[in-house]
């Protein structure tokens, strides 16, 4: 409990247990015969930073991609600001999609683009804002965000692994997002740059007060990110709870995943 | 458990189906509002300007070779003087619009497939799709409407640099003033030979673009797709080419020269 309210603090947001943003009920999907999500069931608050821990080939990107309507889940409840995403049909998917963002793995660059073309996509295609000065003030602001401002007339292809997750992590904010899935944002960095993004994660949540669903196995990201852990295996949640609870779990899969810390 | 293989045939149906969806995608988003301008005009540019000097050199020494390889038999026949008639239509009709596409298949058709193929392996097909902007109006619809548009242009000029090619061809071993050689050129070719061959590039343009973009946006997962995306367009895109030269120059055949 101390844990969270220091995280809170820290963010200085409160998690509103009265609201909740992602509803998600017996979710279940399979890809031809091999069912990756067997009964996931999560309930995520307003302000909240979930934390999804699991195994390589568990179905946590699969849920996140389920959340998004990227994949269609074969069955269970799944609703976003109260509205069942299967149902939605393309008009309402856009429109759920402009308040959701999403940090790929590989942070999902245009690299035919600059990094401020980059940053105007989402302006000129989903705000769909035209005045030239208003774009280049918000592209600025979201560079000096993630601390590089320098950058911006580069190509993706001249930016370290570390700056393209920053540009990536700005991009996806510019829009105001209300909810972040980040989808393993530390994977194939080093222990340094990795520190910094989860950092920088939690800075940005400060700034922009999202809620959030972070997908990783990086438990420094967890520690510093988390307000609540999650931690799937073989397509189900088996265990839940704060970052210290979770570590006190006797359960051994879970303590499988704290082992390198111990 | 291993799902069962699809047989060939299954697979070909829902590979037809796929494209007919993607056709169909393309035509809803086309007509959708926020054309996007900009990357239409700088796909005009990738796609035309930078193959403009392959199409140029191509078409030029084929133009040459062809009045090299004809002219023996037409001075067996004592018909030299049918040589830039000759040359006119081969090229205008047929060898013009066929050897451009072709190359343009190679280069565009792989460029496109490739590119895309890349852009859905590292996730940017899918970042820009969940962020809620429109990937398929940004990147399909644009390439298409390009290739539609510079395929035709490319055609024109690799004519005109391919008749060049047959000028100095005959200069070479002959001698005709270039007024001369253009104004038989030009006089020898009809309403008739310059319509299907006009519209028939318009088809190859757009079926260079359709499966570029077809075969990059439906590419798998992994690195090796890439290049199997790229490879495929150029086959299937050559194929086609064919097919539509073949299905043009019958209904051709039907309606204006008979």
């Amino acid at each position: 409990m101390e844990r969270d309210k220091t995280i809170n603090e820290r963010k200085g947001l409160a998690v509103n247990k009265d609201e909740i943003v992602i509803h998600i009920k017996g979710l279940k999907k399979s890809f031809g015969s091999k069912r990756v999500l067997k009964n996931i069931n999560l309930d995520v608050h307003r302000g909240e930073d979930v934390v999804i821990l699991g195994r390589s080939g568990t179905g946590k990107s699969v849920t996140i991609q389920c959340i998004i309507g990227m994949l269609i889940p074969d069955g269970g409840e799944l609703t976003v600001f109260g509205s069942e995403v299967i149902e939605m049909d393309e008009r309402e998917l856009k429109e759920l999609r402009t308040k959701i963002g999403f940090l790929f793995q590989s942070s999902a660059l245009y690299d035919s683009m600059t990094v401020r073309e980059n940053l105007e996509f989402p302006l000129t295609r989903i705000l769909r804002i035209k005045d030239q000065r208003e774009i280049d003030k918000r592209v600025k602001e979201a560079l000096d965000g993630v601390d590089l401002a320098d950058a911006i007339d580069k190509m993706p292809s001249d930016l370290s692994g570390g700056m393209r997750k920053r540009v990536g992590l700005a991009r996806t904010l510019i829009v105001n997002p209300e909810i972040m899935l980040y989808d393993e944002p530390t994977a194939g960095l080093d222990p340094v740059t990795s520190r910094e993004i989860s950092e920088l994660i939690l800075q940005m949540q400060k700034k922009y007060k999202t809620t959030s669903i972070i997908i990783t196995h990086d438990m420094e990201c967890v520690s510093i990110t988390a307000d609540r852990v999650v931690v799937m295996d073989d397509g189900q949640y088996i265990a839940e709870g704060s970052f210290d609870e979770i570590k006190k779990s006797k359960n051994e899969i879970v303590r499988s995943f704290f082992k390198p810390m111990l | 458990m291993e799902e069962p293989a699809l047989p060939v045939w299954k697979k070909w149906l829902e590979g037809s189906g796929d494209q007919v969806i993607f056709l169909k995608g393309f035509f809803r988003n086309m007509f959708r509002g926020g054309f996007e301008w900009s990357e239409f005009v700088r796909q005009c540019y990738e796609i035309g300007y930078k193959s403009f000097t392959l199409v140029g050199i191509t078409s030029f020494i084929m133009g040459l070779v062809l009045a090299l390889q004809l002219r023996p038999t037409l001075v067996s026949f004592w018909a030299e003087s049918m040589l830039p008639r000759t040359l006119a239509i081969s090229i205008v009709r047929e060898i013009g619009p066929v050897i451009t596409a072709l190359i343009c298949a190679g280069k565009i058709a792989s460029g496109i497939g490739a590119e895309l193929g890349s852009m859905k392996v590292t996730q940017q097909i899918d970042a820009m799709d969940v962020s809620g902007a429109n990937p398929m109006q940004y990147l399909v619809v644009t390439r298409i409407l390009a290739a539609t548009f510079m395929v035709p242009l490319l055609t024109l000029l690799g004519d005109v640099l391919g008749l060049i090619g047959g000028f100095l061809a005959i200069n070479l071993t002959g001698k005709i003033s270039s007024l001369l050689y253009f104004h038989k050129c030009i006089n020898s070719l009809t309403f008739t030979d310059l319509l299907p061959a006009f519209i028939k590039t318009i088809f190859f343009g757009f079926v260079i673009g359709f499966i570029g973009c077809y075969k990059g946006y439906n590419s798998n997962r992994g690195t090796e797709s890439v290049g199997l995306s790229a490879n495929s367009a150029v086959v299937a895109a050559s194929l086609w080419i064919f097919v539509i030269d073949a299905i043009v120059v019958q209904i051709s055949n039907i309606f204006l020269y008979q």
